[in-house]
């Protein structure tokens, strides 16, 4: 009997212990990954930082007018301190990293001097913009250092927390990426100490306007389900699956589904007049069997088809063997970069896989455009003197206040990097400058 | 009679092997280009050569790198306008010809430095030995691509798209990939919006926003249909027509997200305002 009592007591014990020590286990696993997950923030926060911040020198050299500048300077100044935050909370106390940090601060006492001062009274120094000019050359190194260690660590998953315990325990750590690379990247730095140390990447905003010009008369789901049934291609309409949004959505629209063996599609069509919104086709794509220019036309007609009529090409790129187009609604010589549109077309078979209008329903009007103010003779004085303008548009753009304005496009050359800049053709102010880039070293074939 | 035939045979095979090899190796350096117009954003094969070319002229000071990128589209233009041709942007037959007969292509050299990785130049007059310095960490030289390039979006780099890659596969795996480009689209929201973090790791990393990131699901390889469902949303795309949240009904545990506006449901995911 004692003995029952005593092996049931044990094995009790026991199952408990266990449970205990699973739940332990659990709760450390738990903290661990969010230890783990407050690094990886960090890190990635600080790459981005870095990109953005060496994109917003550069812009800030081929910025000329006054009031877009001393904001610009704020803006690398908050990011500089931004960076600095982020590696003030990596685990590196014990790796030479001061002198990227060294770096950081520069900038950021660089800048924010800048920031404060009249610059109308005291314009850039010519020594100023080639300090300037040095800053973007060493940011432009420590960016591609970091997104090559980023890219390590993504690719191999490594875990912050190895660093950790490879540093705290002060083993020769025989092959830590990480460390290495930050090593590589403090003496990229390094090399720039000698010298003399004394801020957008953001696409053209569009704040939204929400969807207040829309035409046509309600459409009903039968009428929505056949067009839907037209777009996807497919024989039978009872394989599309309909539903209508709900409250939370900006305009009521219907959502159409199609599960088939050969592929999958999804579309959103507005209510009001049964406007195709968005449209997702995935399919296996085969090899590429056509250029990305006859894409492009494919993607003109099919636009044309759905009475998008006036629209230009805009912007193009391929990735892999689908092309990705984006297209401007042009009134008249003008062209509107709120009314955009996006086309995605296979280059196996010129099939279209998506399609997104969203922005153009959004903001879509037939718009009264002023005639410009200043030509573009004078419009052209307002761009930096070192910028190399080679081509030029007329464009309505939404400026910081969120308002359309009639502006000059012009798009430049400066050093090997191309930017663009827009000049109001009413007054000839500064609305924004941009630097455009568009490829990128392929990190996965460079090891 | 059969003895006799068979050098005979073997004969006539040897001479076209012979006859056919060196005529197969002319065409393919004589024949410049394939058929397609070239335009801004393409990759491949064709823009390496475009670029080569243009790099040979002295019109092009960039890297030979495949993708057509802003440097390659100014190089094209001033060589149209040198050669007094419509100035386009555009490599169309007329373009191409003339590139053809004004410059040398050496294919094998040029593919041999992007397959190894080097750093490399090809101006013409120049011997191309000496414009290229070896890649020092060459162990590992079988790279499958063949630019040594990738387009990315604007203002975005690879390791991005990775990144959201790893969060879209740990929150949606198993998902129609619609709702892959929606949980994308959802991140993306966020970074836009003035209440939630303005970096996409900032996003992804919040403390408790994501439960594949609570849970170390995140760190899952990625699929390739969850890179191409990044990429689509950092395109443009949003199914979720503006959603800052999403829950799956089944095992929502907060009453708040109930409350919510709900805009509308994908696969197992609602999403709302």
């Amino acid at each position: 009997m004692v003995r029952w009592i005593l092996i049931a007591a044990l094995t009790l014990g026991f199952i408990g212990t266990a449970f205990w020590g699973y739940k332990e286990h659990q709760d450390k696993n738990a903290v661990l990954i969010q230890a783990e997950n407050t690094y990886q923030r960090s890190f990635h926060n600080l790459t981005y930082h870095i990109d953005l911040l060496h994109d917003k020198i550069g812009t800030a050299l081929a910025m000329n007018s006054k009031d877009k500048l001393s904001p610009q300077m704020v803006e690398i100044w908050r990011l500089t301190s931004e960076a600095l935050s982020d590696v003030g909370q990596l685990p590196l106390s014990l790796l030479p990293f001061n002198k990227t940090e060294e770096f950081l601060a520069n900038i950021g006492e660089f800048t924010y001097r800048t920031a404060v001062r009249d610059l109308d009274k005291e314009p850039l120094s010519d020594k100023e913009i080639e300090t300037l000019e040095n800053l973007y050359d060493q940011s432009e190194e420590i960016k591609d250092e970091l997104r090559q260690v980023q890219h390590t660590v993504l690719d191999d998953n490594l875990r912050w927390m190895d660093v950790q315990l490879a540093l705290a325990t002060q083993d020769e750590p025989a092959d830590n990426t990480i460390i290495d690379g930050f090593k590589t990247v403090e003496n990229t730095v390094d090399e720039f100490t000698e010298s003399d140390v004394q801020s957008f990447s953001t696409t053209v905003d569009t704040k939204e306007h929400a969807y207040q010009h829309l035409s046509g008369d309600k459409i009903d789901k039968q009428q929505a389900l056949a067009d839907s049934q037209d777009i996807f291609q497919v024989d039978h309409s009872e394989q599309i699956d309909i539903a209508q949004s709900g409250k939370g959505a900006d305009v009521p629209i219907y959502s159409m589904s199609y599960q088939g063996d050969d592929k999958n599609a999804h579309m959103d069509m507005t209510v009001q007049g049964g406007h195709p919104i968005t449209l997702l086709v995935d399919r296996p794509i085969n090899e590429q069997k056509i250029s990305l220019h006859k894409g492009a036309e494919k993607a003109k007609a099919y636009l044309e088809k759905f009475g998008f009529n006036d629209m230009s090409l805009f912007a193009s790129s391929q990735y892999d063997n689908v092309g990705v187009y984006s297209f401007l609604y042009q009134q008249g010589d003008t062209r509107v970069h709120s009314d955009a549109v996006e086309v995605k077309v296979a280059l196996d078979n010129g099939d279209i896989l998506g399609f997104t209008a969203r922005n153009y329903f959004m903001n879509h009007k037939e718009r009264d455009i002023p005639k410009a103010d200043l030509s573009s003779e004078e419009a052209k004085e307002e761009v930096n003197d070192s910028v190399d303008i080679q081509e030029e548009y007329q464009a309505v753009i939404d400026n910081d206040f969120g308002e359309e304005v009639l502006v000059y496009e012009f798009i430049g050359t400066m050093g090997g990097d191309t930017y663009r800049i827009f000049i109001n053709a009413m007054d000839g102010s500064e609305e924004k400058v941009e630097k455009l880039n568009d490829s990128e070293t392929d990190y996965a074939s460079m090891t | 009679m059969s003895y006799r035939l068979k050098p005979f045979v073997l004969f006539i095979f040897i001479g076209i092997l012979f006859i056919s090899f060196p005529w197969s190796n002319t065409q393919r350096t004589v024949k410049a280009f394939s058929d397609q117009v070239i335009q801004q954003g393409a990759e491949g094969d064709d823009v390496i050569e475009l670029q080569a070319r243009l790099q040979y002229l002295g019109f092009y000071n960039g890297k030979i790198d495949g993708v057509f990128g802003w440097g390659t589209y100014w190089a094209l233009r001033n060589f149209q306008y040198e050669f007094g041709l419509d100035v386009d942007g555009l490599a169309g037959a007329g373009t191409k010809q003339k590139l053809v007969k004004a410059s040398q292509y050496d294919k094998q050299f040029v593919k041999e430095q992007i397959r190894k990785g080097n750093d490399f130049n090809y101006y013409g007059g120049m011997d191309n030995n000496q414009q290229t310095s070896e890649n020092e960490d060459d162990q590992d030289t079988a790279s499958s691509s063949t630019t040594a390039s990738v387009n990315v979006p604007q203002g975005y780099s690879q390791n991005d798209i990775t990144l959201m890659a790893n969060a879209v596969h740990g929150e949606a795996r198993g998902e129609p990939y619609v709702g892959k480009v929606a949980v994308a689209a959802v991140i993306l929201n966020r970074v836009e919006s003035s209440t939630f973090p303005n970096t996409i790791s900032g996003v992804i990393f919040e403390p408790r926003a994501f439960t594949a990131v609570s849970d170390g699901q995140i760190w899952l390889t990625p699929d390739e249909s969850a890179r191409k469902a990044a990429l689509d949303a950092i395109n443009g795309w949003d199914p979720t027509g503006n959603a800052l949240y999403y829950f799956n009904p089944e095992t929502a545990t907060s009453s708040w997200i109930w409350s919510r506006p709900q805009i509308k449901k994908i696969g197992k995911h609602i999403f709302c305002k």
